[in-house]
């Protein structure tokens, strides 16, 4: 009789913990991902505005992405701001405003070997984020420029994502024309 | 069978006068109730009557000049439990009594020390003083020392055992008799087994497996529960342990009760917790732990019937190497060549991210009956609910979610008959019905891994072992299982439509279309046989020689075909493949073995061949908006692995033991002509105690692990463009660090400072000349050393 009676405890268990694991619904699978579909990069001389943006919709795999760059002038300086976007949203969300927010923890990095000069120009209070920046052209030529997001970089660091530690959230290049 | 030798019948009839009438006969017939054979030259007694009589040729015996009134009845022998019996005489009587003569199975974990799992299988066990002296440490650093075992870790708390390379779902973890499911699939999932919970811990090696599943490419690890003996007592112990390296320890308090009725419970709990721990020259930021565990048994055991129930939680919060969590394959490269974690901090409690929590609830109950002349039939019912959280470091909102949620259920059915009426043949023949949930849980805010599904299992077996001779026994045994997944999975359209699924598998598609996803349906259904065949035959006064070979499949596991997606602490994208079939394996493997205190030995060869062995190697890099990140692939090749484990044992003087093991093992992808990834290399271990028992059973002991660098490794190393430097940087992931020796020390004795029961006490010390190494088979072993020295006080209260 014991025997039995465990036998029921124990069914009886399993039933509770089979209709516990039934409560979800099967299609808000997936959604609320935290995802950067998108990065764009707007620079302004005042008169002309340049877009490069850099995106892939349909995350690490799948197509590759899409890039577009633009042409900048020689020898201009432009005011820059970079937005960060999850467009599988809708509307898109601005992942910018997170990054802003927790602006001790991330810091933008920008390399290029297309002779810009890149500043700069927000903090965090103290060091630099590198949401906003000033950007100067030289010559005319061509090259690339590679934008780097670190998540807890060390702060302050040399200005260098090679030395600053931290994990990667973004890092895109863009080819660079200046005419 | 040879049980039949050990013959015990110790009987006695307890008889209380209560009427006048004592002219009344009493008499019987005794019979094995396994297969009714009678019972010769059996002692009867009547203790109060002092009437003493013997069981005849025929197994008959008279008792006369009884009185009317009650009869009780007991049986008793040397290794016998004590049975009673009631009758009501009021005529002449007749009675068949059936007597137990395998009575020395109750207890044949108490009385043994050396029993097998089965008598023609290749195992090896650790007993309780191992387990309590890896009371604080994980199932894998126990079974580490075992010839032939090794470990696959994530940091030094993760341990996945590893038998003979291979592991995960390879192995089949059996706990307290139920196959664990605890999402074994994941390289960084460990199973979820409070060590300390176990009696003793078997590793099977050959493939004696049949009975608990068609799968055990690499083998059967058996974690047991003692038996307890038929008798009124109270005992427990409790198990302190302290170490400097983490600043952590553990306490484990066990009780039991047993009954002369046959009942018996068991209580047991552990915690343990550990701040960050330390490599020679630096913290390992966020590697601390903390851990909660429990178990209770309860049960009844008697010869002819018995159950047993139990259940265990676990619940595990494990902190995983700060500086592990890494962006792309830019940052691994510096990782690696920094050769110096890029986090470390001073010494903390905290558990931060990246972190794993989670929870394993294990309940079973078994029950069993014993029929004459047929054999004894055992029912198991029991269920698992694993919840595992993987915390990862995110940003804003998300920062406290976990990026991986998963809840997978368990439940199963299975009857087993062992058949033991015949002199020479033993026969156990059962089946088995599971069913298993995965349920990804919802908002965790990331890609899941593992996607929804349920699958359903039947399987069912037969093993015959036969008693060839006194010295030699074989054992067949065939297993069919059939099993069925159903997973729903939502695939990027685009994906869907590159990897030829729209062709290949259309039925799948569910036409729903949520943005750029594609729901989809995949179901698969596998049939998969399996079987073994062992012989065993004694020789001289101590040898044996064991041969096994078993054949088995093993259908691929839900990360082998679903996952898809960036894996953050591997700074890879893993990708597993609806296309994947099962794999098969052909095992064999020999032993010959002298069991002898002053000199002994096992050598065993093996030898395994894979057919579709699945395995996830890098196979390139794909661009993703946090820069590049190496694929890895699931594939299937041939493979062979073969080896060879000795273990040593050799009385050096009356109070010094020597013991040594050496394993080799090499595996092949017969496909690619190339070394298998991630196998274990050459090690070998010696070790010397001096003990004296007449001094507090001191045991004073050193002892060494050398393991050798891995030089066939397959070469997946690459080269890509850092664009912030616009240079080609070359990604070294497979070269393998260099060969290390460790050494311990270790000293332990025994106190009886109370009344009733003992005290040990033990210090250890590891890694003792504080050696910086890598492991190989570490999956952190990019980013930081392995452990420092640690010294360890063990204090264990028997009462």
């Amino acid at each position: 009789m014991k025997t039995i009676k465990l036998l029921a405890v124990l069914f009886i268990s399993t039933l509770v913990f089979t209709s516990c694991e039934d409560d979800h619904d099967d299609h808000d699978h997936g959604s609320d991902e935290e995802l950067i579909t998108t990065v764009l990069y707007t620079l302004t001389d005042g008169n002309n505005t340049i877009v490069l943006e850099w995106e892939d919709l349909d995350g690490d795999t799948g197509s590759a992405p899409t890039i577009t760059s633009g042409t900048l002038t020689a020898n201009t300086s432009y005011t820059g701001s970079i937005q960060l976007l999850n467009r599988t949203e809708s509307p898109a969300e601005d992942i910018t405003v997170e990054v802003r927010a927790e602006g001790d923890e991330h810091e933008f990095f920008y390399t290029n070997t297309a002779g810009l000069t890149i500043t700069k120009t927000d903090t965090d209070g103290t060091n630099p984020v590198g949401i906003e920046t000033t950007l100067s052209t030289g010559a005319a030529g061509s090259g690339s420029l590679t934008i780097v997001l670190k998540h807890e970089p060390t702060k302050p660091n040399d200005g260098t994502a090679a030395n600053a530690g931290g994990s990667t959230d973004v890092q895109v290049t863009f080819p660079i024309s200046i005419q | 069978m040879r049980k039949l030798f050990i013959f015990c019948a110790f009987f006695s009839f307890i008889y209380n006068i209560n009427a006048q009438d004592c002219n009344y006969t009493f008499k019987g017939k005794i019979t094995d109730f396994h297969d009714n054979s009678i019972i010769v030259g059996a002692s009867i007694q009547v203790i109060n009557l002092n009437k003493f009589t013997t069981s005849d040729l025929e197994g008959e015996f008279v008792l006369n000049n009884l009185c009317e009134g009650k009869l009780t009845l007991e049986i008793k022998h040397v290794a016998c439990k004590t049975k009673r019996l009631v009758f009501n005489l009021t005529k002449d009587t007749y009675k068949e009594i059936s007597l137990e003569h395998h009575l020395e199975k109750l207890k044949e974990i108490v009385v043994k020390t050396n029993t097998k799992t089965e008598a023609a299988s290749i195992e090896k066990s650790l007993k309780k003083d191992v387990i309590t002296k890896f009371t604080d440490k994980s199932l894998g650093d126990a079974l580490n020392t075992i010839s032939g075992v090794s470990s696959l870790n994530t940091g030094n708390s993760i341990v996945k055992p590893m038998i003979h390379g291979l592991h995960s779902s390879r192995l089949l973890i059996i706990n307290n008799n139920v196959r664990m499911f605890d999402q074994e699939w994941g390289d960084e999932h460990a199973p979820n087994i409070d060590i300390n919970s176990s009696d003793r811990i078997d590793v099977v090696k050959g493939a004696n497996s049949l009975r608990y599943g068609s799968d055990a490419v690499g083998g059967l690890i058996l974690i047991r529960p003692k038996k307890y003996a038929i008798k009124d007592s109270l005992f427990g112990s409790t198990t302190t342990s302290l170490n400097s390296n983490g600043f952590g320890g553990n306490i484990n308090s066990e009780i039991i009760k047993t009954f002369n009725s046959g009942y018996y419970t068991k209580l047991q709990a552990n915690y343990k917790k550990f701040g960050d721990f330390k490599a020679p020259d630096y913290y390992l930021t966020n590697t601390g732990l903390e851990n909660i565990n429990a178990s209770s048994r309860v049960g009844y055991n008697s010869y002819e019937k018995g159950f047993d129930a139990y259940y265990s939680f676990v619940n595990n919060k494990i902190g995983i190497l700060r500086s592990s969590h890494i962006g792309n394959v830019n940052d691994l490269v510096e990782a690696i060549n920094n050769r110096e974690p890029r986090i470390v901090e001073d010494f903390s409690y905290n558990i931060n991210f990246p972190r794993q929590n989670i929870f394993h609830h294990l309940a079973k109950v078994e029950a069993f009956k014993r029929f004459k002349n047929l054999g004894k039939l055992s029912v198991q019912l029991d269920a698992q609910l694993n919840r595992r959280k993987e915390f990862d470091l995110r940003r804003g909102d998300l920062r406290n979610r976990p990026v991986i949620d998963l809840q997978l259920f368990t439940t199963s059915i299975q009857p087993n008959l062992e058949i033991n009426k015949f002199d020479n043949l033993k026969i156990n023949t059962g089946f088995l019905i599971r069913y298993q949930n995965n349920n990804a849980i919802v908002d965790t805010g990331a890609n899941t891994l593992i996607p929804d599904y349920n699958k359903y299992e039947v399987g069912t077996y037969a093993i015959l072992d036969i008693d060839i001779n006194e010295t030699s026994e074989f054992s067949a045994g065939i297993r069919y299982d059939y099993s069925r997944i159903e997973a729903r999975k939502r695939y990027v359209e685009s994906d869907w439509t590159a990897l030829n699924y729209d062709v290949l598998f259309p039925e799948f598609d569910t036409g729903a279309v949520d943005g750029l996803e594609l729901l989809t349906r995949p179901e698969f259904t596998f049939n998969n046989f399996s079987t073994n065949l062992g012989y065993s035959k004694r020789f001289g006064e101590d040898y044996s020689f064991l041969f096994n070979y078993g054949l088995a499949q093993r259908m691929p596991n839900p990360s082998e075909l679903f996952s898809g997606g960036l894996h953050h602490s591997a700074a890879r994208i893993e990708i597993g493949f609806l296309t994947i079939n099962k794999e098969t394996a052909n095992n064999f493997i020999l032993s010959l073995e002298k069991n002898n205190e002053n000199f002994g030995f096992s050598i065993s060869p093996y030898y395994k061949n894979i057919d579709g062995f699945i395995q996830l190697i890098p196979t390139g890099i794909q661009t993703t908006i946090r820069g590049a990140f190496p694929v890895w692939e699931y594939n299937q090749v041939n493979a062979r692995i073969f080896g060879i484990d000795i273990d040593i044992n050799k009385k050096l003087a009356s109070q010094f033991d020597y013991k040594g093991s050496l394993s080799l093992l090499q595996g092949d992808d017969l496909t690619n002509k190339n070394p298998l990834i991630h196998m274990p290399s050459a090690n070998f271990s010696n070790s010397i105690v001096y003990s004296n028992n007449d001094f507090h059973q001191l045991k004073i002991g050193i002892n060494q692990k050398t393991v050798l660098q891995q030089n066939r490794f397959p070469d997946y190393n690459f080269t890509t463009l850092n664009p912030a430097t616009q240079q080609q940087v070359f990604v070294d992931i497979s070269s393998t660090p260099p060969s290390y020796t460790l050494f311990g020390f270790s000293t332990s004795a025994v106190f009886y400072p109370f009344k009733k029961g003992s005290m040990e006490v033990g210090f250890n010390i590891d890694n003792l000349f504080n050696i910086s190494y890598r492991e190989n088979l570490n999956r952190l072993r990019y980013f930081a050393d392995d452990l420092g020295r640690n010294l360890n006080l063990k204090i264990k209260i028997n009462y």
